[in-house]
């Protein structure tokens, strides 16, 4: 019988094992269709959204009342909210991504395709991503709508930077759920994982901040460095400062963080967070790319 | 051109794959014949970068561990789970693969045509019969017109007519010139779609053959059930004893013991002194 080596015009020596855009655009859509049918994702979102305009109603004051610091309190709870639904949505989506598609097969489905790992990996991080993104828009885009029908003056750019603070918060929860599902194999146990870890750092990293606190007597500046370790808390100290809020909260690492960081706090938490969001994700990266048996 | 040369895989102490090597020429059709367990699906995912494995995979004289995504780009896969996106149609899941494989649109629907499907493109994959998954996964695996492909069990969830249309299908493409590697444990199929068997056992080859040659090699032996007239079943069973064939009544009919590729010949020999068969089954 006589061979064809190559039908179809297909040229192996063309495909490139680097990572190639255009793939990583195409699995980024499919997650992107796939997150937007998933009625959890509506669930996140529809719960974000109602809890934004309910705490935007309950923050601003009465009506008569015009001007900026009513959305302030606004923006605040906003913050608050993104601690713990956005936080919470980014991780279980996370979680779910990988261990989910390996329990169900796809992802030898999807890798049977001249794709990469690294590429399944990116195109999924950048479809949630996308998800997570209008998560939070449609969240503060609410709070927006109802601050103005109440005729408190909204501050949009406050308004935006926090958004984009939130964006980023999820950007590193979703890295560290997805950090999670590669190491994970089930999907119910990857999910387990990520509520621990969103408990862990949401209220025992605040609680337990409290309690060293009260029970020793660490340097100010290690306090201020466990804080800002927490990506939760360095969102909430970026949010504060966006909202050119005061520090006191935090107490005596408070003071030592405006002594002697001062304006260039914001920076240094927002690093922090950008750090966050690169780390888990190279971690899974790595782990992912050597990992022998899918 | 296929070469798998020293393939093992173990998973802790277990060996699922020892020492196994062959080659598929452009060209060939070569069967991974052999029970659950084999290791056939194995060496499949092997080839796909699935697995992690110790040995020499090379593909078109391109390293499968080196270079996964050039082999999956040379490589139709019809997987024996078929488990694609759930909530995806039929012209849903084409598309994403033709986007992952940069295949012209118009191809989506020639595959569509090929397989049947055309009817069914908007169905959801959670709404199809295992057949109609089977038929999608052929689809997928034809969509790039690929110069290499690993069918495992492909026809194995399908229907009479359906596997009869498929295996017309597949056997055109043997002659298009691929290699083709093809896992299956039905006998009949290795008989249609393939010049060479590989017969494997707990992770080996333990034989190398002309398909017509396997079942005489490995002794294999099937048992004809079969339905003559109630008045003449021990007639018949002491015929078939005096011609050599192992046989005894059942509840039903007659049992013979055959060889797996000489059924005929205790037909013929029931026949010929009038017996009359009502019917028959195969047993393996």
């Amino acid at each position: 019988m006589t061979a064809a080596t190559a039908p179809a015009g297909i040229d192996s020596s063309a495909v490139s094992e680097r990572v190639e855009p255009r793939l990583v655009g195409v699995i980024a859509l499919k997650v992107l269709r796939e997150a937007v049918r998933d009625r959890w994702f509506w669930l996140y979102c529809a719960g974000f959204a109602l809890l934004a305009a309910g705490i935007t109603t309950l923050a601003l004051p009465d009506t008569e009342v015009v001007g900026t610091g009513g959305f302030g309190r606004t923006a605040a709870s906003l913050v608050a909210l993104v601690q713990l639904v956005v936080t919470l949505m980014a991780l279980t989506l996370g979680a779910r991504s990988l261990a989910g598609e390996r329990e169900s097969g796809t992802l030898r489905f999807l890798l049977s395709h001249p794709v990469s790992r690294t590429e399944v990996l990116l195109g999924t991080y950048l479809g949630l991503g996308g998800a997570l993104l209008a998560a939070v828009a449609a969240g503060f885009g609410v709070a927006g709508l109802v601050s103005s029908f109440r005729s408190a003056v909204v501050d949009v750019g406050i308004l935006l930077k926090i958004a984009g603070a939130s964006w980023l918060m999820a950007l590193v929860m979703l890295g560290i759920g997805m950090l999670v599902s590669v190491v994970v194999r089930r999907t119910g146990a990857a999910m387990g994982a990520a509520l621990l870890i969103w408990l862990g750092l949401v209220f025992l990293g605040d609680l337990g901040i409290m309690g060293t606190v009260a029970a020793t007597n660490l340097p100010a500046e290690t306090l201020f460095a466990v804080a800002v370790a927490n990506p939760i808390e360095a969102f909430r100290l970026t949010a504060i400062v966006s909202l050119e809020g005061s520090l006191d909260a935090l107490g005596p690492a408070g003071t030592y963080a405006v002594d002697s960081f001062g304006n260039s706090i914001g920076w240094l938490t927002l690093g922090v967070l950008f750090a966050w969001a690169v780390a888990p994700m190279v971690l899974a990266w790595l782990l992912f790319r050597r990992k022998k048996d899918l | 051109m296929i070469r798998v040369k020293g393939l093992t895989k173990r998973y802790g102490h277990i060996t699922v794959l020892d020492d196994v090597s062959f080659g598929v020429p452009d060209g060939e059709a070569v069967a991974l014949w052999g029970p659950n367990g084999a290791g056939k699906t194995t060496i499949v995912r092997c080839i796909l970068g699935f697995l992690g494995y110790e040995g020499e995979i090379e593909v078109n004289g391109v390293d499968a561990r080196r270079r996964p995504k050039a082999v999956r780009q040379m490589v139709g896969h019809v997987p024996q789970e078929l488990d694609f996106y759930d909530d995806l149609t039929i012209a849903e899941t084409l598309e994403l693969s033709r986007r992952l494989r940069a295949v012209p649109g118009s191809r989506v629907g020639e595959m569509l045509e090929l397989v049947d499907l055309g009817a069914h493109r908007t169905k959801k994959v959670r709404e199809l019969s295992g057949g109609m998954k089977q038929k999608l996964g052929i689809a997928l695996a034809l969509l790039a017109d690929p110069p290499v492909l690993l069918l495992d069990e492909p026809t194995s969830s399908l229907d009479v007519a359906s596997r009869e249309h498929m295996i017309e299908v597949l056997e055109a493409l043997e002659t298009e010139g691929r290699s083709i590697i093809l896992t299956t444990h039905d006998l009949d199929e290795v008989g249609m779609l393939v010049s060479r068997v590989l017969a494997m056992e707990d992770g080996k080859v333990i034989q190398e053959c002309a398909p017509s040659e396997l079942a005489e090699r490995l002794g294999l032996r099937s048992w004809l059930h079969l339905i003559v007239g109630q008045d003449q079943q021990e007639a018949a069973v002491e015929l078939l004893a005096a011609h050599g064939f192992r046989a005894h009544t059942n509840s039903a009919g007659i049992l013979v013991e055959v060889s797996a590729q000489r059924k005929g010949k205790a037909l013929h020999t029931l026949q010929e002194s009038g017996f009359e068969i009502v019917d028959l089954e195969v047993w393996r």
